[in-house]
């Protein structure tokens, strides 16, 4: 392959990066003016992104990187749920006292960039140095609020934290590396299945998933979570809640897939558990909240849980578990993306941000399409028919029960009765209850119709969807095998 | 495509679901109307339904269908056989009943409350109408959003607690039933639930797959020991939603067992049949004695309903055609006189403002029609002859004997004890001397309530008298599950033999 199809396949990355670069010049030179033209020159790059990982296939750089239907699904879900987390940045920021500085667009495009590496990944490398550029950028975004402590208490934390589990991955790298003699996917897999598995090969396994296991936020590598969500700026929790999930669930499934698919029988015990373990924590551990960007951390980390079952029902030849991952991240990212929306919305009288729960008292009567809006968020987050985040479960369970997991299945969708709880408790808040002072009323056109977007497209108009997404998943999953 | 030539099922679902939306940009006197309007119209294609419905010897099964592969891996398909179509009956009859009840007694957020109401018809239709096992379970599951919130808003003191009790408790028993269901259609290859219902399931798996729809329509029905949710769900439901709630929610678990129960797992529900008839035995017993010491009007009703609807599950359970009509008749039944009487209680509640009985008393003197038509209700509830009670007990207690003469002498208990709570509740608020003031300052019933309770005396009467108009419909229907589980067939145990007299008759005597 020349160098020419090379660029060509990696044409979303390259013009994130160039357009990254561009607009980091602009940014220098023009200051924090520039900050919305800016913004807006990101969220064309990630449309230009998103159409460009539509187009060319293949393998690149002598399998370093590889651009097919699986990658191109899971970038458009990261560039998509990018572009909105730009879009919502700059009145942010600007209601609390300063303006947006003009890094901001520009961090996500290069996490953007990270992203898009991480889910073509075909290399350890590759998969290393694509997982640390997304991570760099998200230090920085969690603690973009300089001068709040929430927000460089997050920053710091989430750095120190993400240090520790690239750490361990990289351990986990070196024993791959170590017993199969190469760090490309193809290879290691080859190496798998060529005989018993080693000891040092399954340490190998175990560090790689559990350094991986901290990017998506599974129990018992979740704890950074709550404390990160709370205390970066709402945008970016927004953004942490969604894109980099999407990135991190499509590594995960490649690296298992690709790389450990003949381990199969090994790897799936962790994720088992990993699985019930989230879906059971993130429930109970939310039920005492009282901030909503907490609740909405313990949420993401039940989420999760339920779309490892998908990943779970694995198996070789058998891509129905990975269609079910991806069509759930596909409709996660929608309900999350929302949800943080709607949080964005959330301002006392003089306009400053409010985040705890009791403040959505009586929603319903001083902001009924908002509440409608949320509830419906929520009702789909606990996965109540008819809204779309039935589906969601659905698929992973339907994975599941066809893989022979029926116990598996039974458990988890049991456990979800107490996640239904926390999200009716926030329903009962907005209905129910006496109303709180009003929040302020501020009409953000953009956001309004954002938010109008994903509440339709969650609401029972969104089954419609369901034959297009089954057929991009399964077309995304069968890419794997 | 059916009979009449468009899709009418679909309709049935479109006209509320179209007002439902309309009422929410509405004021309070627009969303009434035409919510009532909605309801009537819906009530109007349900005659239509009816009239068309085809239900001669060697009609087909399913009719009306309708079938759209929009969803992929499930489709919209809609159709009704006899069981179904008189369900959609009692809830389209219900619904403009409680928008009715609801005229006055709802001041606020009267257009969300509406809406409300409209998508629970829609939901309780489509649910009766589905023929794909997961949209019926999307129908089935989402009728918990409406209630919850109907509940939760515009219910009495302690709502709070009552509709969470309600959306966790059903959510819990309905997940597994999912699973369930995932099994079988993976199993099957199809979601077409005509198609399933010929599927025979292998013997080992029928068990788990009956306790998982057990566990969803158990708690639905309710059976005893997951019935807690009721009582309170109904107190502290507005008088529209105790209805609604008895009228038609709690036939969505009986009308689970005969659809999916019964034929899909012939050989489990055999197996398993000790379950139905200890729960039903203790239900019976236990929540007439409850009920008999209630001091709430709605708690006692509601407490009766867990009894009656043990007598649904006995039948249903008997494997003969008298059982299972006799369990439909009940439910139908059930369904009309439950559902007046909380509307006789909500007449009273919207006056005095409390359900405590020993509040009232004498009110047959200030409240003349009012006594009469709560005396029919409380004679149909004990299953007097003539009223529509009895033709529905009578029948699935028959058909329960053939299973188990034990079960069914405890359950008979039940209509004697039936008759001393509903007795001694008149009594106590009809009779008697007037001596509270203000419950002899009372109104007698207003033209609104007498549309209301009139309508449902006269089904009940219709239903008491004759009966065949309700069991035509559904005749072939039940045949047709009696011979699908007749090879699973368990044995009964008042199984009497023809005797041999072994007495010599003279020979003179024999020659008369």
């Amino acid at each position: 392959m020349d160098y020419a199809q090379n660029l060509l396949i990696t044409l979303p990355e390259l013009i994130l990066s160039i357009g990254a670069i561009v607009l980091m010049m602009v940014a220098a030179y023009a200051g924090d003016r520039a900050t919305r033209p800016i913004g807006w020159a990101a969220v064309l790059l990630f449309v230009a992104a998103l159409i460009a990982s539509l187009f060319p296939a293949g393998i690149g750089f002598g399998g370093l990187y590889k651009a097919d239907a699986f990658s191109a699904f899971a970038k458009a879900l990261i560039y998509g749920g990018a572009a909105v987390s730009v879009i919502l940045a700059p009145d942010f920021f600007e209601r609390r006292g300063g303006q947006l500085r003009a890094e901001y667009p520009v961090l996500l495009l290069l996490s953007g960039v990270g992203m898009g590496m991480m889910v073509s990944a075909t290399d350890l490398l590759t998969l290393y140095v694509g997982l640390e550029l997304q991570s760099l950028a998200a230090y920085v975004l969690a603690s973009f609020m300089r001068r709040d402590a929430r927000s460089a208490e997050a920053g710091l934390k989430y750095f120190v934290l993400g240090a520790l589990a690239s750490g361990i991955l990289l351990y986990g790298i070196a024993l791959l590396y170590g017993f199969t003699g190469t760090t490309q996917f193809s290879g290691i897999a080859a190496a798998i299945g060529a005989g018993p598995l080693s000891t040092g090969l399954l340490f190998g396994i175990v560090f790689a998933m559990a350094g991986i296991a901290f990017k998506i936020s599974a129990v018992p590598f979740h704890m950074w979570t709550p404390d990160v969500y709370e205390g970066a700026p709402t945008p970016v929790t927004g953004f942490f809640a969604s894109a980099p999930k999407v990135a991190a669930m499509g590594l995960m499934v490649r690296l298992t897939v690709e790389a450990m698919g003949p381990a199969y029988e090994s790897w799936r015990q962790i994720v088992i558990f990993s699985a019930l373990a989230s879906i059971v924590l993130g429930a109970v551990a939310a039920i005492g909240q009282k901030n909503i960007k907490r609740l909405l951390a313990y949420s993401s980390i039940n989420n999760v849980g339920f779309a490892l079952i998908g990943l779970a029902a694995v198996q070789p030849g058998r891509p129905e578990g990975v269609a079910s991952v991806m069509t759930y991240m596909a409709i996660y990212i929608v309900m999350t993306l929302g949800s943080f929306l709607v949080v964005l919305q959330m301002r006392d009288a003089e306009g400053n941000n409010v985040e705890t729960i009791a403040s959505l008292s009586g929603l319903s009567r001083t902001h009924p399409a908002l509440a409608a809006a949320f509830a419906v968020f929520m009702f789909s987050l606990a996965g109540v028919p008819p809204l779309l985040g039935f589906w969601a479960k659905f698929v992973v369970f339907d994975a599941a029960v066809k893989a022979g997991l029926w116990p598996l299945a039974a458990i988890g969708i049991a456990a979800s009765v107490i996640s239904a709880f926390y999200y009716l408790m926030i329903v009962k808040t907005m209905y129910f209850d006496e109303p709180a002072p009003a929040y302020h009323r501020v009409e953000n056109k953009i956001e309004g119709g954002l938010i109008a977007v994903t509440a339709l497209a969650v609401s029972p108009l969104g089954y419609f969807l369901i034959p297009l997404l089954a057929d991009l998943s399964t077309n995304a999953a069968q890419a794997l095998f | 495509m059916n009979q009449l030539g468009f899709p009418i099922l679909s309709i049935m679902l479109a006209v509320p679901t179209a007002a439902a939306i309309a009422c929410l940009y509405l004021k309070d006197e627009g969303a009434r109307r035409l919510a009532l309007a909605a309801t009537l119209i819906d009530l109007a294609l349900g005659i239509l339904l009816w009239a068309t419905f085809d239900s001669s010897q060697g009609a087909p099964q399913w009719q009306f269908q309708e079938h759209v592969g929009v969803f992929g891996r499930f489709a919209w398909a809609l159709g009704i056989d006899g069981i179904a179509l008189l369900l959609i009956m009692l809830s389209v009859f219900l619904m403009p009943i409680c928008i009715l009840a609801s005229w006055t007694s709802i001041t606020k957020r009267v257009p969300e409350y509406m809406a409300a109401f409209l998508l629970t018809e829609v939901l309780m239709v489509g649910t009766f109408a589905a023929q794909d096992l997961f949209l019926f379970y999307i129908f089935f599951e989402a009728g918990l959003i409406p209630m919850y919130l109907i509940i939760g808003i515009w219910g009495g003191a302690r709502r709070i607690y009552a509709s969470y009790k309600f959306f966790l408790y059903t959510l819990l028993g309905s997940v597994l039933m999912l699973i369930a269901m995932l099994w079988m259609s993976n199993f099957a290859g199809t979601t077409d639930i005509p198609t399933l219902l010929q599927t025979d399931f292998p013997v080992e798996a029928q068990n788990w797959l009956w306790l998982a729809f057990f566990a969803s329509f158990a708690v639905k029905v309710p059976m005893w020991p997951v019935h807690t949710w009721l009582p309170d769900a109904h107190v502290e439901a507005p008088t529209a939603g105790s209805v609604i709630l008895a009228g038609v929610l709690l036939k969505l678990g009986g009308y689970g067992f005969i659809r999916f129960s019964l034929p899909m797992f012939p050989e489990a529900s055999s197996t398993l049949i000790w379950v139905i008839l200890v729960l039903s035995g203790i239900a019976v017993v236990y929540t007439s004695l409850v009920a008999l010491v209630q001091n709430d009007m709605k708690k006692l009703i509601a407490y009766s309903s867990v009894a009656h609807m043990a007598i649904v599950t006995i039948g249903l359970f008997a494997f003969n055609r008298q059982g299972l009509e006799g369990s439909m008749m009940v439910m139908l039944s059930h369904g009309l006189v439950s559902g007046a009487l909380f509307l006789c209680v909500g007449v009273i509640y919207d006056r005095l403002h409390t359900r405590e009985i020993a509040r009232y008393g004498g009110l047959s003197n200030n409240m003349p029609r009012y006594a009469l038509l709560f005396m029919l209700f409380t004679m149909a509830s004990v299953g007097l002859p003539g009223t529509s009670g009895f033709v529905g007990e009578f029948l699935s207690l028959m058909g329960a004997w053939q299973v188990s003469s034990w079960a069914t002498a405890v359950c008979t208990t039940g209509i004697i004890l039936g008759a001393a709570y509903m007795l001694y509740l008149y009594w106590r608020v009809a009779f008697g001397v007037s001596d509270k003031p203000d419950a002899a300052a009372m109104p007698d019933l207003n033209a609104r309530e007498l549309i209301s309770l009139g309508a449902i005396a006269l089904v009940v009467l219709w239903m008491g008298v004759y009966p065949e108009s309700f069991l035509k419909p559904m005749r072939n229907d039940i045949g047709t599950i009696v011979a699908r589980v007749d090879r699973a067939k368990p044995r009964f145990d008042p199984d009497f033999a023809v005797g041999k007299p072994n007495v010599k008759l003279p020979v003179e005597a024999a020659a008369h």
